[in-house]
């Protein structure tokens, strides 16, 4: 075999090892799927009524703002996701398995490839997971098959970029808690874009940052997207953010972890 | 590949390694012959998981030649890597999954089919005891099974040179033993292993060649008979009521060093019955009787007296040298 074909099959190694590590130990995928649902309920059947109105044209109800939220709610869903990741690659280091690894003729990076895989399908799942609830409690996307498609092109994207991210601060973490922590903003994000609301409707500094910020124009594509509207440059810049992001924090986490010696 | 100069499984010339300011190995020279075991002795501290490291590419050394598996270490780490198992200080398993699934994934990195595989874990599994618990969580098992799985994770490959740091610290005496009667089968089978340990016994039981490192450096090397001959044996100690009778039997011994604050004498003495005889008798003719005798056979502690002059203990944070008077005297007599 190649060496390449070798990196392939570690890396799967790797994928069925974090796979394993995911479904025996499923509290913490639940608590963090169970926060984007929670979101969802609260802002449309809580605040719903009143953001609907307030949504820009002719103004709604509750109906058009779940249409207006779930692109929000989806980012949310991948914020959350991608805590877990790093999480799980701080805690992974502390583990002396990692040691092990680096002691052995494997493909160096294909322990971080089998996190980055499986953050991918827990984060693919919870989405399915949170869209069938949505759907459920009233979100009606007019989207046609090839739309959908895109759509899900740009989350899978999107989340590869975040989770590869999400892994480098997981490697830059000084502990299990640092890890938990310093991802947290990924999740205030969609709120502080055009998420959850509009950004017209925010005050002017807050304004600028959330129209320049990259959920903005992913949260923008997506709704585009799915409600068949045009996205116009949106998704230039969406796809833009998310190949950045993740071609960084590739480079980044490869250094990281290369240049990791635990004791 | 280099060409292999002799049956040497390791080969390390003048390797030097600082943490920061912190001199940790300097300038440390070693030969391990191929199908041995070579054991390196040394207290907490010394810097046996340090070369370990090193040696098995972990971390880069900042100075030296070394040769691991007839590979040079620095050119083609991915060569020794290929060749080595290792097994170090602090367990190296994968706590989430089963014993099994734990020799499995290392079954699958090492290629090794699915066939294969899957017989070696078996047959693993069955060598190591651990058969009853193969599908149970590792995090539930025991410090001896921990450590058991972790040698058998180092072996699935067959390695022919294995590095072992430490492995029976924290062990009871039954998986002490357990794990030695591994050890022997793993060099009956050929295999080079190379030991590290805080006990003199331990090496004396496993190693043809022990090492004993001191300060960064190898400052006795020989086979465990060797070393012993440099000890000076082991001592009687005997422990007083009150100061009065501990004079009395300093005198009546000639000892010159009472230890006023413990109430109690060390003489030196091989333990034998007729050494322990002649020491009560001198007792008893001064009319003193110690509340307790304890015998002291000789331990890593008398090895690195012998051959450091000061006491092995704890290197971490400060260097001991000469700090009690008596010892300096002791080393400035020698
Ligand atoms: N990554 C590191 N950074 C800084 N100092 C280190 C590092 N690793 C080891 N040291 C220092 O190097 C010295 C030797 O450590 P090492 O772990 O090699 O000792 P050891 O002989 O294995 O001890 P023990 O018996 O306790 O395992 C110690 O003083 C330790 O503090
Ligand atoms: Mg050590």
């Amino acid at each position: 075999m190649s060496t390449l074909a070798y990196s392939l099959t570690d890396s799967a190694t790797m994928l069925r090892r974090q796979l394993k590590h995911i479904l025996r130990y499923p509290s913490m995928t639940l608590m963090l799927l169970g926060m984007p649902i929670i979101f969802l309920l609260l802002f449309v059947y809580v605040f719903g009524g009143q953001l609907g109105a307030g949504l820009p044209g002719n103004g709604g109800g509750r109906g058009d703002y779940v249409n207006y939220l779930v692109p929000g709610i989806l980012l949310l869903t991948v914020g959350m996701a991608v805590n877990g990741t790093a999480v799980s690659v701080a805690m992974d280091m502390t583990e002396g398995i990692v040691d092990r690894f680096r002691t052995m003729a494997i493909a160096r990076v294909s322990v971080l490839t089998g996190h980055v895989l499986g953050s991918l399908i827990q984060a693919v799942a919870s989405l399915i997971v949170v869209l069938g609830i949505a759907l459920a409690i009233g979100y009606r996307p007019t989207a046609g098959p090839l739309a959908w498609l895109a759509s899900l092109g740009v989350l899978v994207l999107f989340s590869f970029a975040l989770i590869w991210l999400a892994v480098a601060l997981g490697l830059t973490a000084k502990s299990v808690e640092t890890a938990s922590n310093t991802p947290l903003p990924l999740t205030l994000l969609p709120m502080l874009g055009s998420g959850f609301v509009p950004t017209d409707s925010m005050p002017a500094g807050l304004r600028q940052f959330a129209e320049y910020q990259p959920f903005t124009p992913v949260a923008d594509t997506l709704r585009g997207l799915l409600s068949g509207t045009p996205v116009g440059g949106s998704v230039i810049a969406a796809l833009a953010w998310s190949l950045g992001i993740a071609l960084v924090s590739y480079l980044w986490a490869k250094r990281l972890y290369n240049r990791r010696y635990t004791r | 590949m280099t060409a292999i100069p002799s049956d040497s499984a390791i080969t390390v010339a003048g390797l030097c390694k600082s943490f920061g300011e912190q001199t940790v190995l300097d300038g440390l020279d070693l030969d391990v012959q191929q199908g041995t075991v070579f054991s390196l002795l040394g207290p907490n501290g010394a810097g046996k998981t340090t070369v370990v490291r090193i040696l098995s590419t972990l971390i880069p050394a900042d100075a030296g030649q070394m040769q691991v598996a007839g590979h040079d270490l620095v050119q083609e780490p991915d060569a020794v890597r290929a060749a080595i198992g290792v097994t170090g200080q602090f367990s190296a398993v994968d706590g989430l999954l089963t014993g099994a699934e734990n020799l499995g994934l290392m079954a699958d990195l090492h290629h090794l089919g699915r066939a294969a595989g899957r017989r070696r874990v078996a047959e693993l599994l069955e060598r190591f005891d651990l058969v009853e618990a193969a599908s149970k969580p590792v995090s539930s098992y025991s410090g001896g099974m921990r450590r058991r799985l972790d040698l058998a994770m180092t072996l699935v490959a067959r390695p022919r040179l294995i590095f072992l740091d430490e492995p029976t610290t924290a062990l009871d005496p039954r998986s002490r033993h357990g794990m030695w009667a591994l050890i022997r089968e793993l060099v009956a089978e050929g295999v080079t292993v190379f030991l590290t340990t805080q006990y003199l016994d331990e090496a004396d039981e496993l190693a043809d060649r022990i090492a004993v490192l001191d300060h960064g450096r190898i400052v006795a090397e020989g086979t465990a008979t060797a070393l012993k001959r440099r000890i000076p044996g082991g001592h009687v100690r005997l422990q007083f009521a009150n100061p009065h009778s501990l004079d009395a039997a300093a005198d009546a011994l000639e000892s010159t060093t009472p230890d006023e604050e413990t109430l109690s004498l060390q003489i030196p003495a091989d333990g034998s019955v007729a050494s322990l005889r002649a020491l009560l008798d001198r007792l008893d003719r001064a009319q003193v009787e110690p509340v307790e005798l304890s015998i002291h056979t000789p331990d890593l502690d008398d090895v690195f007296f012998a051959v450091t002059g000061h006491s092995s203990a704890n290197q971490d944070s400060t260097d001991q040298r000469g700090t009690d008077p008596s010892e300096a005297a002791e080393v400035a007599n020698r």
